[in-house]
């Protein structure tokens, strides 16, 4: 494979940025910057499926690998994708095609500006799924705060300054401490390339400590409880353009992250530290799921029932076991599309009434049967109904967790239903109910744009949840290896304490 | 006489400097012609020292002067930003009436001191160069005369600058008495025993140093001096005496004192991790850009000695390359700075950026790359400056070191963020005048694409910086 195309990849949308930010739009409502945009994702969609297709499924290997000389020769710079990261890299392209039809409704000031932050965010949200030197993927990591962070505080809410500095600080007093553990990694094993780690292996000794420092990163990031809170302030205030990406993509970064680097660098710390986890995992399923029932504000409620499903996500990767790994990742592919649908659907209603409070509304399946349709599909994708992509994430994280210890799966089954409890109120309270709200009368169902966007979402939650073998198929070989490789590390290390 | 043409540079700032002064005494209204003529032997000092760059190393006039690698990367760098300092404040100086014929003859004579310093290998030359540079700074920085807090700035500079270099004069004095030499490599043959005479040495010679790379706790003079002095000068603070200093820094570690670095690590690491934390925390509450700029450039000098205090070639060529990214950002922060000009008045409060982005959006393109840059935001150049000094730092298994540094890059990245957020997120205020120079431009151009673009090629510097060995 000569050809570059993981680098293309990663950069055309910013090519498509810079073009955008070169060329002068004459309209005021800059429609020809934003069919560039649009033509740009499209086209990175469409490289990302041809790149699926041509994948080969049953190679434990990373593919498309490029390899070049980049910092002085110590460091390389060096991509490539392997079954899972693959996944990753379709939905990020898939979204931001997504997320630039939507944002018509909701960026009113600055169009262009917006335009080139979402390429700009593409480009690397990309990179951090398939760069394969830690240096590489703690560069496109940090980067990715830029355009975020611009995004909730230019376009986003009232309290928007608050929130991106929030975020920012955040995740960057997460992230520095993983910087320390890279460059600790480099000069105890003389290299950053992920490919030969896996190979080397690292010292159990510092295996504790590295493991913590990347923790803190992916744990800010993921977000576990209890560093989860700049998530509701994030996605309240940012534009709901800017939740879908923080929803869909931001917050899988660290999930992989977690089967990439920590199961497959630290496999000692990893075992170490299951029962941590589990504990996080398992406040964060219960506790935020309490918490989103309580939750007036719809955005705050979805936003939530993220940190919930996050909290699976985690569980489900610790529990080492083939299931939970790929109910994790199934897990997460799902919540990509499902928060990133219910986070355009609550734009929707807030787009035409201007606000998110939930007691605002009732009975709107009267008056947009059509709305009420989509957002109860994707209500019943959040809950995990049999069916839907939720489902069988969950499913098999319960499974895995079952496999591993019973208790922590009867706690996080607990989750499950009260995941059911706030979603399916929050969908009585909004769509059924009575209308005592006049002003909701002169509301008016899905415009065209908006069923595009929908139903683009709606069509994989559903195909997925019925046929998941796609998808599993891709992810199952890599994470056999990885699981393999833990493993293999595990007893070698057990032995020779003994 | 054949060692003349090494220190050709030298000799012929040393007569454009005099002959300048000539032209201005006899000739009247000549301050245009004459800074223009500064800055056109500034590019001709550049190219003569680029000349003699290939030399390795060269020991003149009895080894009281020394020619490597250090020094000459050190002056190409020290030049280089000397012609963007002058073409950026070439305005400026005009609209706020500064255009005297010695505004440029002072900067002349300063880069003269500072590579003389850079060049030393004796205590005495190195002193000359010292002295050379401090008094044309102190006359620079009061050089807004009519102005109370640049009056105050220059006399400020000069009653703790003096101080600073009569402890410093004192320090050279003990490691004379104790080691029977004022040459550089005669002192670190003559200092194998330990005895408390030359530690004091040490640390008088440290604490002067560090006077002269404003690094806490001698950063007293920074921020008033930074706001007072007008900007151009303050440019000028910000980069040249800092490059100067810090290769003094690096010259006098890891020459006369490179048997002790037992005595001085802790020093540094010291002076470092406290000029890093009080850098970030101090500039948080500042609402003059100047001065937050002064409390910013504390912090980044602690960045450049934590690289220093290493005590390995890794961690010298890392505090290079990040001085000569620093160089570049602030570069770029000041040639922003520049361009708030509204009917012929300044504006350097951090307020008057509001809504900028609205009106001006190249500018605060601009600004945000540099300030995300300064705050060490991959995949900017600040990032990679930081990177290769935690880099060495971390070779060293300093970690407390790299872990307070990180740390405080988020505290630092706090008003960073501030400035951004009141440039982009904030209502817009009155318009700013869209007019400027071009050499005010091109520096702004240059030195953001730099910042932007150092990712894709990133040894740029270390590749250059690599040659410099010092143990």
């Amino acid at each position: 494979m000569n050809f570059p195309i993981l680098s293309s990849l990663i950069l055309l949308p910013t090519i498509g940025a810079l073009f955008i930010l070169f060329t002068k739009s004459s309209s005021i409502k800059y429609q020809s910057s934003k069919y560039v945009a649009l033509f740009i994702s499209l086209a990175n969609f469409l490289l990302s499926l041809y790149l699926w297709y041509v994948f080969d499924r049953n190679s434990v290997d990373f593919q498309f690998v490029e390899n070049r000389e980049w910092l002085s020769g110590f460091i390389n710079y060096k991509v490539g994708i392997d079954g899972i990261s693959i996944l990753f890299v379709i939905l990020i392209t898939f979204i931001t095609p997504i997320c630039i039809i939507s944002v018509n409704a909701t960026i009113t000031n600055r169009l262009k500006d917006f335009l080139i932050a979402i390429l700009i965010m593409e480009t690397f949200m990309i990179g951090v799924f398939c760069s394969l030197d830690l240096v590489v993927f703690y560069l496109f990591f940090e980067a990715g705060l830029i355009p975020m962070f611009l995004i909730i505080g230019i376009w986003g809410g009232e309290r928007r300054v608050y929130s991106a500095f929030k975020f920012f600080l955040y995740t960057l007093l997460g992230s520095v401490l993983m910087l320390v553990a890279i460059i600790s990694i480099y000069w105890i094993t003389g290299t950053t390339d992920v490919e030969k780690l896996y190979e080397l292996g690292i010292k159990a000794e510092y295996q504790n400590l590295l493991w913590l420092a990347f923790f803190s990163s992916f744990a800010v990031k993921t977000p576990m409880w209890p560093v989860h809170t700049w998530l509701p302030d994030a996605h309240v205030e940012a534009p709901t353009v800017g939740s879908v990406l923080l929803a869909a993509i931001l917050l899988k970064m660290a999930g992989y992250g977690f089967i990439r680097f920590s199961l497959g660098l630290f496999p000692i710390a990893s075992e170490n530290f299951t029962m941590l986890v589990y504990i996080l995992s398992l406040i964060a399923i219960i506790y935020t799921s309490l918490v989103a029932l309580m939750q007036e504000d719809m955005k705050k409620l979805i936003a939530y029932s993220s940190v919930a499903h996050m909290g699976f996500v985690t569980l489900g990767i610790f529990t080492m076991t083939q299931q939970g790994i790929e109910g994790s990742i199934f897990q997460m592919i799902s919540h990509g599309l499902v928060s990133a649908a219910l986070f355009l659907s609550v734009g929707v209603v807030y787009e035409r009434h201007h606000t998110r409070l939930i007691n605002r509304y009732g009975g709107l399946v009267s008056i947009m049967p059509r709305y009420a349709i989509v957002f109860m599909v994707f209500t019943l994708g959040a809950l995990g109904l049999p069916g839907t992509t939720g489902f069988i994430g969950e499913f098999l994280i319960l499974m895995g967790a079952f496999e591993k210890n019973i208790l922590v799966a009867m706690i996080a089954s607990l989750g499950v239903i009260l995941g059911a409890a706030y979603m399916l109120w929050l969908f009585k309270r909004v769509v059924f109910g009575e209308m005592n709200n006049q002003e909701l009368k002169s509301m008016k169902d899905l415009k065209t744009f908006e069923i595009i966007t929908l139903s683009a979402l709606v069509i994989p939650i559903l195909f997925f949840g019925f046929y998941p073998e796609p998808l599993m198929n891709s992810i199952e070989a890599s994470v056999e290896n990885t699981l393999n490789m833990y493993n293999f590390d595990l007893i070698n290390y057990l032995a020779s304490k003994n | 006489m054949e060692n003349f043409q090494y220190i050709l540079p030298e000799i012929f700032i040393s007569i454009a400097i005099m002959l300048f002064l000539l032209v201005g005494v006899f000739k009247k209204n000549s301050s245009n012609l004459i800074y223009s003529l500064s800055t056109i032997s500034l590019v001709i000092l550049l190219a003569l020292i680029i000349n003699l760059s290939s030399l390795d190393k060269i020991y003149l006039f009895n080894s009281s002067y020394k020619i490597d690698n250090l020094s000459n990367y050190m002056k190409i760098i020290l030049v280089g930003s000397g012609v963007f300092v002058m073409l950026t404040g070439s305005k400026y100086i005009q609209v706020i009436n500064l255009n005297k014929i010695e505004y440029p003859i002072l900067i002349l004579s300063s880069i003269l001191g500072m590579m003389i310093m850079i060049s030393s290998n004796d205590l005495i030359v190195f002193y000359m160069g010292l002295e050379l540079q401090s008094l044309a700074l102190y006359v620079l920085a009061s050089f807004n005369r009519d102005n109370l807090l640049s009056t105050e700035s220059g006399l400020k500079y000069f009653v703790l600058s003096a101080l600073s270099s009569g402890l410093l004069l004192y320090g050279c004095s003990l490691i004379y008495g104790f080691s029977e030499s004022t040459n550089f490599d005669q002192i670190l043959i003559n200092s194998t025993e330990f005895n408390y005479g030359t530690t004091f040495g040490i640390v008088f010679i440290l604490v002067g140093l560090a006077f002269k790379i404003s690094a806490v706790p001698f950063h007293m003079w920074a921020p008033d001096v930074y706001q007072g002095s007008p900007t151009s000068v303050t440019l000028f603070f910000a980069i040249l005496p800092k490059i100067a200093a810090l290769s003094v820094f690096i010259k006098f570690l890891y020459t006369p004192f490179a048997n002790m670095n037992d005595q001085w690590q802790t020093i540094i690491v010291f002076i470092s991790i406290a000029s890093m934390i009080f850098g970030a925390v101090a500039a948080i509450g500042q609402k003059n850009l100047k001065r937050l700029i002064a409390y910013s450039s504390i912090s980044h000098m602690g960045y450049a000695l934590a690289g220093l205090s290493t005590v390995s070639n890794q961690g010298i060529q890392s505090s290079i390359t990040y001085i000569s990214i620093y160089l570049v950002m602030n570069l770029a922060f000041f040639s922003c700075l520049f361009m708030l000009k509204r009917n012929d008045k300044y504006y350097e409060n951090i307020e008057d950026l509001s809504g900028l982005s609205k009106k001006h959006p190249i500018l605060s393109l601009s600004l945000l790359i540099v300030l995300f840059s300064l705050a060490g935001i991959p995949p900017l150049a600040g990032f990679f400056a930081k990177f290769y000094v935690f880099l060495a730092v971390i070779e060293q298994s300093m970690y407390f070191l790299a872990i307070v540094g990180l740390l405080a890059t988020v505290v630092a990245a706090f008003y960073y963020l501030r400035i951004i957020k009141i440039i982009y997120f904030d209502p817009e205020k009155e318009e700013y005048e869209t007019s400027h120079n071009l050499g005010l431009k091109i520096t702004l151009a240059i030195s953001t694409i730099f910042i932007l673009a150092y990712f894709i090629y990133p040894s740029s510097i270390t590749e250059i910086v690599s040659k410099i060995t010092m143990i």
